[in-house]
């Protein structure tokens, strides 16, 4: 499993863009993904919903479990992917690219952010 | 100090091959079990259409032999095992004085007098503690065979196809319920026509120094027939789909089988007292003057699962609770068992929802099981 090194991670296991126009793209890691198993249910924010970094935003629910969504940042809401509403393992099958969640304009953000080889020693430590 | 605390995590004979595998294991009941290995929606669908391979090893096998095996079986037992022929198999109840259920078992007949009686990991050592004492002055022996055994199964309609090819025992004249020993890749085993998946099935019980030639020889003949690896995510899925209850979810010492819609299994006709049988009489009484919350099946309208725990209503009461949810690969669609009160139990009762995190979701009434294989 490899951590893509553009982005940046919480601890909650959510990765981070590198903002464009101050528009950052998220979605949950491999990791967490694998952890969850298979995805069946995902509930993301609303388009213009703020966000704030560390408090829940959504859910996700798997076979087993549902678990929160965390924002990795503080903002507003621009866009949420309709494609992994419509088919949600596309959380487990592209953690990193078609199973992006949403993009967040960001207003602010937390100083613990991980960089990948940071994320990468946090999950296997 | 209670021989059930245990810290250690038990590891069954086919641990080293399951993380070969990529398993990811989870603790059941204190044993380290593969959880899933790839994905348990195609594990689930490979059971339902094609086979999956189980590792079941954490099953209790307690064994209970001597002249008067049957008669201690029927007096620590609510079922009639006396009445079980030799080869073949009962699901059956353990219970306390009090009716309540101490567990749910298979009971296989070995011999005229030889039982092995199975019990869920989680209860093995209170099913076992019980058996010795309700054994007090039976001719009779109860032995732990937990370490004697190695459990694997094969699932699934191509499950006896591939058996098959790995042995000469006579699957054809195999029945549901119902058990033979005979070799299986060479290997003895005793091999059971039975399973918690909804489907044909096989149950291969060995020696745990065979388990892992046993699992390689059913993987290479289950190759060509589509057969993959199975963990504990799908095998529950597997069971809520066709409606069988879990000890801890649906079965509790707090209900006894007439609470749970199985007091077909009490067979007070039988010779003898059994521990249970006043209260169980007394609960038979009740069951037929005022029904008590009957458990039903709930077919989501929408995409969010409920679990277990989580409130019934109707009409902004609570009505009942959910035992047991998933999202049911099958249906496609979430579902869940649940005692309900009577009177909204009925298949088809409209305005039932399940509270899920404090939104009131839609949800069908239904008829047990969700899903019956065509035989």
């Amino acid at each position: 499993m490899s951590n893509p090194q553009q982005l940046r991670y919480s601890k909650e296991h959510e990765w981070l863009s590198v903002a464009e126009d101050g528009v950052s793209t998220v979605g949950i890691t491999e990791h967490a993904a694998n952890a969850l198993g298979d995805v069946v249910f995902v509930q993301l924010p609303e388009v213009g919903d703020t966000v704030t970094a560390g408090e829940s935003c959504g859910e996700l629910e798997s076979t087993k479990s549902v678990s929160e969504l965390y924002a990795p940042v503080t903002g507003e809401i621009t866009e949420v992917n309709q494609d992994v509403v419509d088919d949600p393992s596309l959380v487990n099958s592209a953690p990193f690219e078609g199973g992006w969640l949403f993009k967040v304009r960001v207003t602010d953000e937390p100083g613990d952010l991980l960089s990948a080889d940071e994320y990468t020693a946090y999950t296997v430590g | 100090m209670s021989s059930t605390e245990s810290t250690a995590v038990r590891r069954t004979a086919l641990d080293a091959l399951h993380r070969s595998l990529g398993a990811t294991m989870t603790d059941f009941a204190g044993w380290d079990m593969p959880l899933r290995y790839g994905s348990e929606r195609d594990e689930h669908t490979a059971v339902r259409t094609r086979a999956g391979l189980f590792d079941l090893s954490h099953m209790g096998e307690i064994t209970v032999s001597g002249p008067q095996a049957a008669a201690l079986l029927n007096f620590a037992l609510v079922g009639d095992l006396a009445a079980v022929g030799v080869g073949r198999a009962r699901y059956t109840m353990i219970c306390r004085a009090d009716g309540g259920i101490l567990d749910d078992l298979i009971v296989y007949r070995l011999a005229e007098t030889e039982y092995m009686v199975v019990a869920n990991a989680s209860n093995a050592q209170v099913v076992l503690d019980a058996l010795v004492e309700r054994s007090a002055g039976f001719d009779a022996e109860v032995r732990d065979d937990r370490d004697a055994y190695a459990l694997i199964a094969v699932q699934g309609p191509q499950s006896s196809g591939i058996l098959k090819s790995l042995t000469d025992a006579d699957l054809d004249g195999l029945k549901y319920y119902a058990g033979l020993p005979g070799a299986v890749a060479g290997v003895p085993a005793l091999i059971a026509r039975t399973g918690y998946t909804g489907e044909d099935g096989f149950e291969l019980f060995v020696k745990p120094e065979h388990a892992v030639e046993l699992w390689q020889a059913l993987t290479e003949a289950g190759e060509g027939a589509g057969l993959v690896p199975c963990g504990l995510s799908c095998r529950d899925t597997l069971r809520l789909e066709a409606g069988m209850p879990l000890y801890g979810h649906e079965l509790s010492t707090s209900l006894t089988p007439f609470d749970a819609g199985l007091g077909r299994v009490v067979k007070f006709q039988k010779e003898g007292d059994f521990v249970g049988r006043e209260a169980l009489a007394a609960a038979a009484g009740r069951a037929e003057e005022k029904p008590p919350r009957v458990l039903v099946g709930l077919v989501a309208e929408g995409r969010r699962v409920p679990r277990a725990g989580y409130a019934v209503v109707a009409g902004g009461e609570v009505i009942g609770e959910v035992t047991s949810g998933a999202p049911s690969p099958t249906l496609g669609r979430p579902i869940a068992m649940a005692y309900v009160d009577a009177a909204h139990a009925a298949p088809g009762t409209r305005g039932v929802g399940v509270d899920i995190r404090g939104a009131h979701e839609p949800y069908e009434v239904v008829a047990l099981p969700f899903y019956r294989r065509e035989k």
